[in-house]
């Protein structure tokens, strides 16, 4: 059985939030008397994840997703609850805990600016303990991998957006952690670059099992690589479970635009009980529910002389768009 | 890498604040009032140009920047601690700086010709620990100040506050034995003589309380070193993480 890595039990985080009017005024009364409020960002919140698990956090800016992955890693501690990464729990930064993780945060960046990308790898390599001829092993591996070799000698400040966040990639897995917290680690990058970056990673969990939570705005992360999401909602957490399951019951039915091969045809399939939704001469389109969709499709293959069938899915961004405004899906 | 040359090269100059205070000094007979000569006082300005290269530490303002710009969070999940980042970076620093001290030093003697010394070895070596255990002092000050990001965010203007009795009382504008005695026997009982004062004092020959001044040295290293491990635990509980 494969076991739960990370266990988050009743997590909740406050902030406190100070604010300040505008003008002189607001200025000076924000020295003497200032305003502050606690903000509860994340409520209550429970989890597990086994290891070896890839798990999307999807939620709108400002929902918690960010917040959720840096007290995964230790990097913030939490208000109430409990968490356990790893047997550990991270906010007390152990070794053995941090030499099992690693954190990539989009945009930003751990490298030496006006060095080349090597000297920061062996900078991480002694670290985390490594020593010269296993770095180097690795360094070749990752670089490999992840199709990068000349940009390992030139200076950081000179590469471009996609070859800094490979590199940051690099220097962020050299001492090959198990747990992987990936905050928005494709932003900015350009379409080829994004693929490639989700490429590597379903390679690196095939290749070592690592668990992998992940934030993305982009659709397309989550989809190719997570069959599981985490939905989070104002701090709390709306939809935990397979991501084809959430898809499903978001959209229930798919349109299909037929085109038959005369009108009269399609005058037949407007009155034999489908859901029609516009029809123009011999083009029609249906709505068909996803649970009867085979066989719908079936019954219109076989009764009806059809010339071409086109299926429209939603766009999945318009899908999920509506989780991130929903408080609560019970699938 | 030409700007990054003439930024070291002025960055090393940046630090002649003591010849300046030499200046003031024998332009105003003033070291006749301390019983000093005029060739101990160059060599101690000289001195306390070496330690001040050796000893300078800017490590709050890089820790505000960093904790501000969010840069500080991928450090923090390394097994190991930030601050040796800094540590690193300062001594890497003071490498760089050492021809240009030399070369400082060589122009200094072309134009003060007899304040030309030799230090015997052992004090030499003395002055080096000291002049290192006085980067230690302040380098753990600055680091506890830095810390206070994690409740102010704006420590730098602790560390400004703190600025002033450092420029008065640790020796760069004026000996410590220039200040009235009363004032002086407060004074020793406060880190700042041992950041410059005592290690110029040493290695320039001028007479100083050996042992008296390193076992001081040593102390508010043990003092400091506690009170930072204390709140960089508790300032880790508070970070926020922002821009991050």
């Amino acid at each position: 059985m494969v076991q739960n890595i990370i266990d988050v039990r009743n997590l909740s985080k406050s902030f406190d939030i100070s604010s300040k009017e505008p003008g002189l005024k607001g200025t000076i009364k924000h020295f003497f008397k200032r305003q502050t409020k606690s903000l509860k960002v994340i409520k209550d919140i429970s989890f597990e994840i086994k290891e070896g698990e890839i798990v999307g956090f999807l939620g709108a800016n400002g929902a918690g997703k960010t917040t959720i992955l840096k007290m995964l890693c230790g990097l913030i501690y939490p208000s109430e609850g409990s968490i356990l990464v790893s047997g550990y729990l991270p906010f007390r930064r152990k070794e053995n805990f941090l030499k099992n993780i690693t954190l990539i945060m989009g945009q930003k960046q751990q490298l030496i600016w006006d060095l080349p990308p090597i000297e920061s790898f062996y900078l991480n390599a002694s670290i985390y303990d490594l020593d010269k001829f296993e770095a180097k092993k690795r360094i070749k591996k990752l670089s490999e991998m992840l199709e990068i070799d000349e940009e390992l000698f030139i200076p950081v400040r000179k590469l471009s957006l996609g070859q800094r966040m490979k590199s940051e990639l690099l220097a962020a897995l050299i001492h090959e952690p198990n747990i992987l917290f990936l905050d928005e680690p494709t932003l900015g990058l350009d379409i080829n670059a994004q693929r490639n970056l989700r490429k590597f990673l379903q390679k690196y969990n095939k290749e070592t099992n690592a668990t992998i939570c992940l934030t993305s705005h982009y659709m397309k992360d989550i989809t190719s690589l997570c069959k599981r999401v985490i939905c989070v909602h104002e701090g709390a957490i709306s939809y935990d479970g397979k991501l084809d399951l959430l898809l499903k019951k978001l959209s229930p039915v798919k349109e299909i635009l037929i085109v038959c091969r005369s009108e009269e045809d399609a005058i037949k399939l407007e009155n034999s009980g489908f859901t029609v939704k516009n029809k123009i001469k011999n083009e029609i389109t249906i709505k068909i529910e996803n649970n009867s969709f085979t066989s719908s499709l079936k019954t219109i293959l076989n009764n009806f002389d059809i010339l071409d069938l086109f299926i429209n899915e939603p766009p999945i961004d318009e899908v999920i768009g509506k989780v991130l405004i929903k408080k609560d899906y019970d699938i | 890498m030409l700007e990054y040359r003439v930024e070291i090269a002025l960055w090393a100059i940046s630090g002649i604040i003591p010849f300046f205070m030499l200046n003031i000094w024998t332009n105003n007979n003033l070291n006749e009032s301390i019983n000093i000569s005029d060739i101990m006082l160059s060599r101690y300005f000289l001195c306390a140009f070496f330690v001040r290269q050796f000893s300078v530490v800017w490590v709050v303002f890089s820790f505000e920047e960093d904790s501000l710009m969010g840069k500080v969070s991928p450090y923090l999940i390394q097994p190991l601690n930030p601050f040796f980042r800094y540590f690193a970076q300062h001594i890497a620093e003071q490498i760089t700086r050492f021809p240009f001290a030399l070369i400082i030093a060589f122009f200094f003697f072309i134009f003060n010709p007899e304040s030309i010394w030799i230090p015997n070895l052992g004090i030499l070596l003395l002055s080096l620990v000291s002049t290192f255990l006085s980067f230690l002092i302040q380098f753990l000050i600055q680091s506890i100040v830095a810390c206070l990001c994690f409740w102010t965010e704006k420590a730098s203007s602790i560390e400004r506050l703190l600025f002033i009795p450092t420029l008065f009382l640790s020796g760069l504008l004026a000996p410590v034995v220039s200040f009235p005695a009363y004032v002086k026997s407060w004074i020793y009982l406060t880190p700042f003589p041992y950041l410059i004062d005592f290690p110029a004092n040493l290695l320039s020959g001028n007479e100083t309380n050996i042992s008296g001044g390193l076992s001081m040295q040593i102390l508010w290293i043990f003092l400091l070193f506690p009170l930072f491990k204390k709140i960089w635990s508790e300032g880790t509980k508070k970070y926020t993480a922002m821009g991050s």
